[in-house]
């Protein structure tokens, strides 16, 4: 990380480290405790080399394409949810923003702004609905819940509205087309890319710090002078712009914008992500990367057993129980970590 | 210990028809360790709100330094150098000593990023945790993993480093067992050898904190009843003095 290449440029005290003689066991459980993210990462590999075994075809380059497609929506707008998640809030409607953004991108085109302003004018709608779910919840102070809850309806009858309930087709030259999810390789790229940049952002930047202090204790927070009502507007903007960016991503990829595409199912995805990779909903923690994995391992799952020939139906089920699962495994680490000291 | 840091003349404030504060002085003259005693609901909590910046007074008047200023707000009054620790600490737990400690004062790369010098952060908490004589593992660790002493250790360390003036430690050893307790009377007896920062110590439980004050103030319902340097009273008398309110309070409530 290039944190860490700052970090060496200072001249530093050796750090005073007990040498301790740990067997190969007992430091590769130790990493797995400490390291949350090394143990989705760890369930996505088995997962992977199940499927590879059960199916040959699942490492195919065209169905690993589009495992990585589909993956990487919902990572980019479970990165934006693992922000606004930190924070002790949450926000449903990031999905209907997805549906909206390709739609205002469109109409905007239509009526004769050029096509990198029709993208940008959309992401600009994606953060004025960022920008209410902040104020409804920072400002006029209801919870997080039921503001995006009520904007989740609110854009979802808007676009029904504008759209007349019709899918429309994505116009852009092939250079917009490509870099905006046109090209197999541009949606991953833009996933993995918004990761690492939140990533940094939430461990070596003043806002994630303060983010991850807003969530872990507000009070404290606001008593220190952190403008914790500004730090979760913020987020809420990220993460509704994110929300936007993947819907026109989805746009040219499938070169369709549907009025119904995303919704609550990707919006739940993200958060599941989110929650899988080891991000509280409580607050206070979480991890970008995580999320990320949380988002491959649900793909992952959902491609694996498609291919298998599992039921949409039976998918669902066993999509909660790994979500039950993940969560259980998740609390008896952190109350292991809690308990285990530095280990 | 002569000179004037804080003084309160006839303070008072009212929450609708409640008196919270009726008369309260106070004086403090750098390096003093003033103890603030008195029961529940004797109006502490609203006097260091007002010491703070967080409350205005209904009325009378706030010195700092011997000149007359009217607090506006809490940061207003931390750009003065009075600052509270709170009883809930305002740590944060899922993060470290060093980055709790540079809180909303972090050292900076700069650039619009704002990325975070942890090597500077981390060094100089650890000297400065060092010159103050508190004990933590390491400032890499998080604040949760720490006893509540250590806590408090810090959140006292991050105000002083912070350029306080006054301290203000709100029931400090409040829900703590003795060892605990005895890290944070340590560390209040450190900074009084040092005698730059004042401190006033609210508390209900005088006798944990009376051997580090220098000066004692009691509030009884909203006035300061007693005032008195350390060595010219005891335990027993505060004591009395608590009891003899008690009493009359029973009267009272018997009689009616």
């Amino acid at each position: 990380m290039p944190g860490d290449k700052v970090d060496s440029l200072l001249p530093r005290q050796e750090p005073v480290r007990r040498v301790e003689r740990h067997s190969l066991a007992r430091r590769v459980g130790l990493f797995l405790l400490h390291s949350r993210e090394a143990s989705i990462a760890i369930a996505a590999l088995v997962l992977v080399v199940y499927f590879w075994s059960t199916a040959p075809a699942f490492l195919s380059i065209g169905n690993v394409a589009n495992l990585a497609e589909y993956a990487a929506t919902t990572a980019i707008i479970a990165a934006g949810e693992v922000m606004v998640i930190i924070c002790a809030e949450v926000d449903l409607s990031a999905g209907m923003v997805y549906a909206l953004a390709p739609f205002v991108m469109y109409f905007a085109h239509e009526a004769g702004v050029p096509f990198g302003l029709a993208i940008l004018s959309a992401l600009v709608v994606a953060a004025i609905v960022g920008t209410i779910n902040g104020f409804v919840t920072v400002v006029l102070q209801i919870p997080s819940f039921i503001t995006t809850l009520g904007t989740l309806f609110v854009i979802n009858g808007f676009t029904l509205t504008i759209s007349n309930g019709y899918p429309v087709q994505p116009k852009g030259t092939p250079l917009v087309s490509n870099i905006f999810g046109g090209n197999p390789i541009s949606q991953i790229s833009w996933a993995i890319g918004i990761t690492l940049a939140l990533q940094f952002v939430l461990n070596k930047t003043r806002w994630g710090l303060h983010t991850i202090a807003t969530g872990g204790n507000l009070l404290g927070a606001a008593e220190v002078g952190i403008k914790v009502g500004v730090i979760k507007m913020g987020n809420f903007i990220l993460c509704s712009v994110l929300g936007g960016l993947a819907g026109i991503l989805d746009a040219f990829r499938i070169s369709s914008i549907d009025p119904l595409a995303g919704g609550t199912d990707i919006m739940f995805m993200a958060i599941a992500s989110s929650v899988i990779g080891g991000t509280l909903l409580t607050g206070g923690s979480g991890t970008v990367i995580g999320a990320f994995l949380g988002a491959a391992v649900l793909g992952i799952l959902k491609n694996g057993f498609t291919l298998s020939g599992v039921s949409a139906f039976t998918f669902d089920m066993i999509l909660g129980a790994a979500i039950l699962v993940t969560m259980v495994i998740n609390v008896r680490l952190s109350q292991l970590r809690a308990a285990g000291g530095n280990g | 210990m002569s000179e004037e840091v804080l003084r309160t003349e006839h303070i008072s404030k009212s929450f609708g028809r409640v008196a919270a504060l009726r008369d309260a002085s106070i004086q403090l003259a750098k390096g003093e360790v003033l103890g603030l005693l008195g029961d529940n609901g004797a109006g502490k909590s609203t006097l260091m709100k007002i010491l703070t910046g967080f409350h205005k007074p209904d009325s009378g008047k706030l010195y700092f330094q011997s000149k007359e200023v009217e607090l506006r707000s809490v940061s207003h009054a931390r750009s003065l150098g009075i600052e509270p620790v709170y009883q809930d600490l305002a740590l944060i737990n899922e993060l470290s000593v060093y980055r709790n400690m540079f809180l909303q004062r972090e050292i900076m790369h700069g650039g619009i990023l704002r990325i975070l010098n942890d090597g500077a952060m981390r060094e100089h908490a650890r000297d400065h945790l060092d010159e103050m004589g508190v004990n933590v593992p390491s400032v890499d660790v998080e604040i949760s993993k720490l006893s509540g002493g250590q806590r408090q250790a810090i959140a006292v360390a991050r105000s002083v480093y912070a350029n306080a003036k006054v301290l203000l430690l709100d029931e400090p050893t409040a829900a703590m067992g003795v060892r605990e307790s005895a890290i944070i009377l340590d560390l209040i007896r450190r900074l009084k050898e040092k005698g730059e920062v004042s401190i006033i110590i609210v508390a209900h439980n005088y006798a944990h904190i009376f051997d580090v004050c220098d000066r004692v103030s009691l509030l009884q319902n909203g006035e300061i009843t007693f005032d008195r340097l350390t060595k010219e009273t005891s335990v027993e008398e505060l004591m009395n003095l608590v009891l003899h309110e008690l009493r009359s309070a029973r009267e009272r409530i018997s009689r009616s």
